[in-house]
């Protein structure tokens, strides 16, 4: 019976402690600049393209959703007031991190699981250079930095997409939308819609290289890790947001 | 040679691993000393490679000590390793290089990103960097490939180049890891003869793992003469290569056999006449 514990318990400190190191080295030399600069092309720039898609979307089909519980209260005019409060805490971060968690948290572990099995990461520490170091941290800077960035882009343009189906399909005029989305949001929508994907960024860039480094046992491994990746850090996203949540719902 | 008196490069106590119930390496002593080859044969599971990864502190022992250029390495922390890796050269079982980096970048990497030295740089300027990077991959003749990434080479030739990788700081100690496993009989000897050249004109002390029996004998019985630029057959008697290369011979994680090339030859252990039975 505590043998069916162990195994997590003891994955769960191996996975403190290399949070404890990347941390650690944030603050120690060498820093290895370009491969974070690298890392925030690659997870940023590179997940544009499918997070400005999904938060234009589920800016659109909120307003549509909503339209008709709006409606019979005659209220659509509100509608940017919904879109804007459940995109800006909620959907925004939550479905940006999905997406980062699926592209760039898979990427991370399969990259670091094949450098493990080809022997690139013992060759990376017989060399001279700590593969947390150079491989984690500048991983976790990246995604931690580039999650919230992507998720303004992605409020901002779920924004948008909810205007279009309001002023399309709902005919609700631009400053009726525009007009209750701003005033719906408050500072505390704000700090809780940055605060989670920064956390989440976290969460994904660790759990990722934690998998990838902890590969064994040739391509299926490699393969397995990257599921493992995708699976927990997408567990772990819905849990906090719910705790984030929890704490700023109170702070009203 | 220039130093009299060989000083132990490598040694091992009394050293044991397990990784859960299967026992890796048992109770295995040696010593290495400077100016020496060691050649070490084992089948796959053998515990050879686990053993280099011992001697270069990427595992740790469960039993015994380790000492490296005659310090004690067994318990010390990753970072205060990285001075010591850097006097080691090694050569991984599929040459370990870095996908992500062309073959240039690869054999810079440990004159560029050593912890071990102020600011991550060796404190060589980048045009210095350059051409050790070009006299290294020029000795195992792959200069022509300097922009081709790892994938893009052949199997013999990323090991070639993993050997550049190796020696490009001019490591005192140099440890081989399967040099030739899984490449053709031509290509496995063009290997060995690098690794005899680079015994030979660097004078570094080798560490050799390798489960064919005929690269022990390549190794023990050739010299480079840098005047031809080929491998000749080295006198046995006197102070030829021949009385510097010893081997060791493991199975199922103990050393079954340790001594000369006379002494291999005559064994009348059954494993080690296994390993005899495959000669060419």
């Amino acid at each position: 019976m505590l043998d069916f514990f162990k195994r997590p318990i003891l994955a769960l400190q191996d996975f403190f402690i290399l949070t404890g190191r990347a941390l650690r080295n944030i603050f120690r030399s060498p820093h290895y600049t370009d491969d974070i600069l690298l890392q925030m092309d690659v997870i940023g720039v590179g997940s544009l393209p499918i997070v400005i898609l999904t938060g234009g979307f589920s800016g659109a089909v909120m307003a549509l959703q909503m339209s008709r519980a709006l409606a019979t209260y005659g209220a659509t005019g509100q509608v940017g007031q919904i879109v804007a409060i459940t995109l800006v805490r909620e959907l925004g971060p939550v479905l940006s991190a999905l997406l980062v968690a699926g592209r760039s948290g898979s990427g991370m572990a399969s990259e670091l699981g094949s450098m493990k099995v080809t022997e690139q990461i013992d060759a990376m520490r017989a060399l001279g250079t700590d593969p947390i170091q150079k491989l984690v941290t500048p991983r976790l800077l990246a995604t931690a930095i580039m999650l919230p960035l992507l998720t303004i882009i992605s409020d901002l343009i779920g924004l948008v997409g909810g205007f279009l189906v309001a002023s399309i399909m709902l005919n609700t005029t631009a400053s009726q939308y525009w007009n209750s989305a701003y005033r719906a949001l408050v500072w505390n929508d704000l700090a809780q819609g940055l605060l989670k994907p920064f956390v989440f960024g976290m969460v994904i860039a660790l759990v990722g290289c934690f998998y990838g480094l902890r590969t064994s046992g040739g391509t299926q491994g490699v393969g397995l890790a990257t599921t493992k990746a995708v699976v927990v850090a997408s567990v772990w996203i819905f849990v906090i947001t719910f705790f984030i949540t929890q704490i700023f719902v109170n702070q009203q | 040679m220039a130093d009299s008196t060989p000083q132990s490069v490598l040694r091992f106590e009394h050293v044991s691993v397990s990784f859960g119930d299967t026992v890796a390496l048992n109770d295995v002593s040696f010593e290495l000393k400077t100016g020496n080859t060691r050649i070490i044969y084992g089948a796959a599971g053998s515990g050879k490679s686990v053993m280099l990864k011992i001697a270069l502190g990427l595992l740790k022992p469960n039993s015994g000590k380790v000492f490296v250029f005659g310090e004690d390495t067994t318990n010390l922390k990753e970072k205060d390793l990285f001075p010591i890796r850097s006097k080691m050269g090694v050569l991984f079982q599929e040459g370990g290089l870095f996908d992500s980096m062309t073959i240039e970048d690869n054999v810079a990497y440990p004159l560029e990103n050593s912890i071990a030295s102020p600011n991550g740089k060796a404190g060589l300027p980048e045009d210095q960097i350059s051409t050790r990077v070009r006299e290294a991959l020029r000795f195992v003749e792959l200069e022509q490939t300097l922009a081709k990434f790892p994938s893009e080479l052949s199997g013999g030739m990323r090991r070639r180049a993993g050997i550049a990788r190796a020696m490009v700081n001019e490591p005192p100690l140099m440890l081989y890891d399967s040099p030739t496993a899984g490449l053709d009989p031509i290509t496995a000897n063009m290997i060995i003869a690098l690794i005899v050249k680079a015994r030979d004109t660097k004078n570094t002390t080798s560490a050799i793992v390798t489960h064919r029996y005929q690269d022990g004998q390549l190794l023990a019985n050739f010299r480079y003469n840098p005047e031809s630029g080929r491998l000749e057959r080295s006198e046995k008697n006197g102070d030829g290569v021949c009385s510097r290369t010893t081997f060791m011979v493991f199975g199922e994680g103990r050393l079954v056999f340790e001594g000369t090339q006379d002494e291999l030859d005559r064994s009348t252990d059954p494993y080690v006449s296994k390993f005899k039975a495959v000669k060419p």
